[in-house]
């Protein structure tokens, strides 16, 4: 039996490049390419290494030292932390992320001028609500999110957008492409979701809430031209980079507005007939989870549907060795709340800021990417935990 | 037209990200040559895909210039021919995590020493 040839990550020269996407010479595309593919050799070659040594070692010496196996994950990641397999894996991945980090810093600073020239003349009027005085939530500024330096909302020069074209440029090369060209495949996800599910469902108003610059939220509007769609975000240089991407995208119906998205008290209630978050819940922390869940029941409209989705969550049936592993971007890629938000219940959230039990949806997401260019999700064997594009819907339909 | 203020962008790219470093190997001396290592084996890539490029221009026309190398779009075979070379280059340098990886599964496995003193017994 032959085994099937491993085509690898897609390379970099597939991406797909709007009007303001970062340009790359030749070196900088190989560059991202030896990237893509050490995390891809990190997730095929060695990861599995770890389970091995868990199997082999790390657990039996659990067992012989307390007496039974581990029954948390973070018992297990504790133990782990001491396994030479472990220690390997970690200090490479945690490398590639910097190397990762400073690839891509050094394509847009480099061309950062061209970039806010082309930011500025895509710019439509109205489209961009930023505020002068804005403060950023504390939740983001603890540490810099997936060891991105400046995170979200760093401002180099004045009117910077660098952080955010770092973002975009680099994500293909993360997620070796599994988000599709347009990193997009989450947003696309949603829509396929929604006209699956509810089929009849024609929102005129949407509020998207943590947009970041927008991946998401551009399929969203494209699928619903005739409505009016405000992404809010805390981030002024992803809003500006955002705004500008999706006029150069051809997606004229977003408000781009920076907020904290626990207080919106600039839209009224019942202002929206569809709420959606993706994979943005993970970068709040409790009490803002809280005000944005009572801020999301006071602004959805009779009939409205709300709309998380996040990474799955750890259910009892998940081995706590998965868990160990699915909790790696908490402590060691500056993902602080990945790993609380598996402590509490979702539901249990809705249910105090308002919602009824009833009006609770719970669904599964996976991101719709380009066939032809990308394995689909579904059969793509591999596990690289917390990585992988496959997500969890938690929501409500409200009552009419 | 305004020109953004000049920026330090070789420091900057390289800057650190808030909040502290997670170490994992127990001498943290280790840890700087890996990553040392890494980004040299990043850039010893970038350089050889770059001869790739060129050898793959010159086979095709001859002469070429500097742009010819950023426009190059190599076809679908050659695209499957770099992919496979990273995938063993990577092996390649990797090749003590791939050996410590199999002898999790040879537990049994002696030293040649060891050999040596059960052959000396036979």
């Amino acid at each position: 039996m032959s085994k099937q040839e491993n085509i690898g990550p897609p390379d970099y020269r597939v991406v797909g490049r709007h009007g303001i996407f970062p340009s790359t010479d030749h070196d900088e595309t190989e560059r991202y390419n030896f990237l893509a593919h050490l995390n891809r050799h990190l997730a095929e070659g060695v990861m599995p290494g770890v389970a091995q040594a868990y199997a082999a070692r790390v657990e039996p010496a659990f067992v012989a030292r307390q007496g039974r196996p581990p029954s948390h994950r973070h018992e297990v990641r504790k133990a782990l932390l001491e396994d030479p397999m472990f220690q390997t894996w970690s200090a490479l991945r945690r490398n590639t992320m910097e190397m990762r980090q400073q690839a891509g810093r050094s394509v847009v600073l480099g061309q950062l001028d061209e970039l806010m020239e082309r930011t500025k003349s895509l710019l439509r009027e109205g489209q961009l609500q930023l505020k002068d005085d804005f403060e950023v939530p504390k939740h983001l500024s603890a540490v810099d999110h997936h060891c991105m330096p400046g995170s979200y909302y760093e401002e180099l020069v004045p009117h910077d957008i660098s952080g955010a074209a770092n973002y975009d440029s680099g994500m293909f090369v993360t997620t070796g492409g599994a988000l599709g060209r347009f990193t997009d495949g989450g947003g696309h996800g949603v829509v396929r979701y929604l006209r699956r599910n509810f089929p009849n469902f024609a929102p005129q108003r949407i509020l998207d809430i943590g947009c970041g610059l927008g991946h998401n939220v551009l399929p969203i509007a494209a699928a619903f031209p005739e409505s009016k769609v405000i992404a809010v975000d805390a981030a002024a240089p992803m809003l500006r980079y955002g705004a500008a991407r999706a006029t150069s995208m051809g997606v004229d119906n977003i408000t781009f507005v920076q907020a904290d998205v626990a207080e919106l008290g600039e839209y009224a209630d019942a202002s929206f007939d569809w709420i959606q978050s993706t994979m943005f819940l993970h970068e709040t922390s409790y009490k803002a989870l809280k005000r944005i869940m009572r801020e999301t029941r006071r602004l959805i409209a009779p009939g409205g549907l709300v709309l998380h989705i996040e990474q799955p969550t750890y259910s009892k049936d998940m081995p706590v060795f998965e868990q160990a592993m699915r909790d790696w971007d908490a402590f060691y890629n500056n993902e602080p709340f990945w790993t609380k938000l598996h402590e509490i219940s979702l539901d249990e959230y809705m249910l105090e800021a308002g919602f009824r039990s009833e009006e609770l949806i719970h669904g599964k997401v996976a991101a719709v990417v380009d066939q032809d260019l990308f394995p689909s999700t579904e059969d793509d064997e591999v596990e690289d935990f917390g990585r992988k594009p496959a997500w969890e819907i938690t929501g409500a339909r409200v009552a009419a | 037209m305004s020109k953004a203020p000049e920026i330090d962008a070789i420091s900057l790219a390289g800057a650190k990200a808030k909040g502290k470093r997670p170490y994992f190997f127990a001498d943290p001396d280790v840890e700087r040559v890996l990553s040392i290592t890494m980004a040299v084996a990043g850039e010893l890539a970038v350089l050889r895909q770059r001869l790739d490029t060129i050898e793959s221009l010159l086979a095709e026309r001859g002469s070429i210039s500097r742009d010819d190398i950023d426009a190059f779009v190599p076809n679908e075979e050659e695209t499957r021919a770099r992919s496979r070379w990273y995938q063993e280059y990577l092996a390649r340098i990797l090749r003590i995590v791939q050996q410590e990886r199999e002898s999790l599964s040879r537990a049994d496995e002696i030293t040649s020493e060891e050999a040596g003193d059960r052959l000396a017994e036979d």
